[in-house]
């Protein structure tokens, strides 16, 4: 088994342009979860309009930029849409609304009935040829040392994202370590508390629903470019889960968690892949395991890890221990 | 103390008016199902006094707090505060309006710091607006100003050492003061105080009640769920007895202690007789 090439390809994927696009959801999901306390198990959803909001504004004949603005306005207007007659219940309906409307609209964009607008299963390409014009790398040579390398394409685009992770960290720095971000650090804790001091705590839910939203809206027309593609099964359930290991990997209400949770999941996600299929290919599990179950293996490698981490380090890596013991 | 003696002078009737009223209740119902939790006729409340209210478990003190605070809603009646009335007006409104209430269970907010707790509190920061969060150098002023009244109210309060430790890992007692001291930030005009010695041990029980005097003297009007007679005969400027959702008397503390229809309302109307 070749560890120190399934290494070299773990640490190009724990930084590559795919790891960053997560980072940035995983981000906005922290602001609603890790910060405000709202259980949005429909992240995906958000990267979902975010994407299609942007390439069917190009494929319709707008330019990268007005889609990426329409992207934007989607996932915000999506927050809206699902805070607006949830926000006021118990955390619970929150949860149940957005994991269906997530799913709902995955379905939509491939249903036949959306296809002129989509292109159903197939989805929309070529969409961010004006981003990949920008590019002063040259496209086709590789930047790097020996196996450790990226297409100047790859890296433009990693340049890009990189840098978003960055702005969106410093963004919501500015926001949490501000009377903004004290008030809703404390709806986490006990929203009747904040009510009664004062504090319109729907208005600030909705708020960090709709700026968390904008922010997966942001990594799913990442996501998109990086592919120059949009097609519905990029926007799996599974990857609201994804985002979540993420968050609480690196450490839920912490700033710079979801960045490392991104970089250390893409990490173990793409080293037990090739662990499991290089030992595969060697014929070490013989019949019991095939070239399919793998993959799978692979999953459920990932999940005792994580299962570890709870064990060992519930408040994950950057956590606080103390805070994380503190009694109610 | 002028209020204190003004108060004494009012006829201990249930529904009596007061000569300078802070809050006025008008037919406040709520029902649950068939139980008629709260129905109060007519009820005032003295401004600058301590007001206790007292009655029976499941008389409906707490649903009538819930009621006039915004946080539940009542099936009818009307009720204001300094005139202004606050029927259909948001819990978080009624704070802002000068209504602050604490709660039974005390809900510190565990993860933030003594000091956040307060800091939260205060009203008017232009850094709580997602526009002003942005901009630091806007609400850093008026964030220092909140942060010297805290600190006065802490080192009344005897928290000033915790100011930096989570809330969380405050004893029960200091948890009340914490509760109290927070809702001073928000500067009200009457303050809500559901059973703030529950659960507190004896000693610290006299420093509150300090706390509780201490907030009249300064200008305050408290109102506080009670079941303690003798901390109520202790500090109390009127008291007023609920009992199946009614106002069933008022008065200064001794003419309570003697009433024939509270003694009733706590221990039923045909205790001594052997059945």
């Amino acid at each position: 088994m070749d560890i120190g090439g399934i290494l070299i390809d773990a640490l190009r994927a724990s930084i590559g342009p795919v790891a960053a696009a997560y980072a940035v959801s995983a981000i906005g999901l922290n602001l609603q979860f890790g910060y405000t306390g709202l259980l949005n198990f429909g992240h995906v959803g958000f990267m979902l309009v975010g994407a299609y909001g942007m390439a069917i504004t190009v494929d319709l004949g707008g330019s990268l930029w007005l889609g990426i603005l329409v992207g934007i306005l989607a996932s915000v207007v999506l927050g809206l849409i699902l805070g607006v007659p949830t926000l006021r219940l118990r955390a619970d309906y929150l949860a149940i609304v957005t994991i269906s409307a997530a799913e709902m609209l995955r379905l939509i964009v491939r249903s036949s009935w959306a296809d002129p607008f989509t292109s159903s299963v197939f989805g929309i390409q070529q969409f961010a040829g004006a981003f990949f014009d920008l590019n002063p790398f040259d496209p086709g040579s590789p930047y790097g040392f020996g196996d450790f390398a990226f297409r100047g394409r790859q890296l433009w685009v990693m340049v890009v994202a990189w840098a978003i992770v960055g702005l969106a960290v410093l963004f919501t720095a500015l926001l949490i370590k501000s009377p903004w971000g004290r008030i809703i650090r404390a709806i986490r804790e006990d929203e009747d508390a904040v009510r009664s001091l004062g504090k319109n705590v729907f208005g600030y839910k909705l708020q960090s629903l709709m700026i968390g939203g904008a922010l997966g809206g942001i990594g799913g027309m990442m996501l998109a470019i990086e592919q120059q593609n949009v097609f519905p099964n990029a926007f799996l359930p599974r990857v609201t889960f994804f985002l979540y290991v993420m968050v609480i990997l690196g450490g839920a209400g912490t700033i710079l968690g979801p960045v490392l949770g991104a970089i250390v999941f893409q990490f173990l996600f793409f080293f037990f892949d090739g662990v499991m299929v290089q030992a595969q290919a060697a014929g070490w599990f013989g019949e019991a395991i095939d070239a399919t179950d793998a993959a799978q293996v692979k999953l459920m490698l990932v999940g005792i890890g994580l299962m570890a981490l709870m064990a060992f380090r519930p408040q994950g890596i950057l956590g606080n221990r103390e805070e994380m013991l503190v009694g109610d | 103390m002028t209020d204190n003696r003004t108060i004494r002078s009012v006829a201990p009737e249930p529904g009596v008016a007061k000569p300078d009223p802070v809050l006025v209740v008008d037919h406040v119902k709520r029902s649950f199902g068939g139980l008629q939790a709260v129905d109060v006729e007519h009820l005032e409340v003295q401004r600058h006094t301590v007001t206790s209210l007292i009655g029976p478990n499941g008389a409906g003190k707490t649903t009538l707090f819930n009621l006039l605070t915004g946080f539940d809603k009542p099936d009818s009646g009307s009720w204001q505060l300094d005139g202004g009335t606050l029927v259909g007006v948001p819990a978080f409104r009624v704070a802002r309006r000068g209504m602050v209430r604490t709660f039974q269970l005390t809900r510190s907010l565990s993860r933030l710091t003594v000091m956040e707790n307060l800091l939260l509190a205060a009203k008017g920061n232009p850094g709580e607006s997602f526009v002003g969060a942005l901009t630091r150098w806007r609400w850093q002023g008026p964030e220092m100003a909140n942060e010297e009244r805290a600190t006065v109210l802490l080192q009344r309060y005897g928290l000033r050492d915790m100011a930096n430790e989570y809330a969380g890992s405050l004893s029960g007692g200091q948890r009340k003061l914490l509760e109290m001291a927070r809702a001073l930030m928000v500067e009200p005009e009457l303050i809500m105080l559901d059973e703030p010695m529950a659960g507190v041990n004896p000693a610290l029980t006299q420093s509150l009640l300090k706390h509780i005097t201490g907030l009249r003297d300064r200008g305050k009007t408290v109102v506080f769920i009670e079941h303690d007679m003798d901390v109520i005969q202790e500090i109390s400027d009127w008291v007023v007895v609920m009992s199946q959702g009614q106002v069933i008397a008022e008065g200064p503390p001794g003419h309570i202690a003697a009433n024939q229809v509270v003694i009733d309302a706590y221990l039923g109307a045909h205790h001594g007789e052997v059945p």
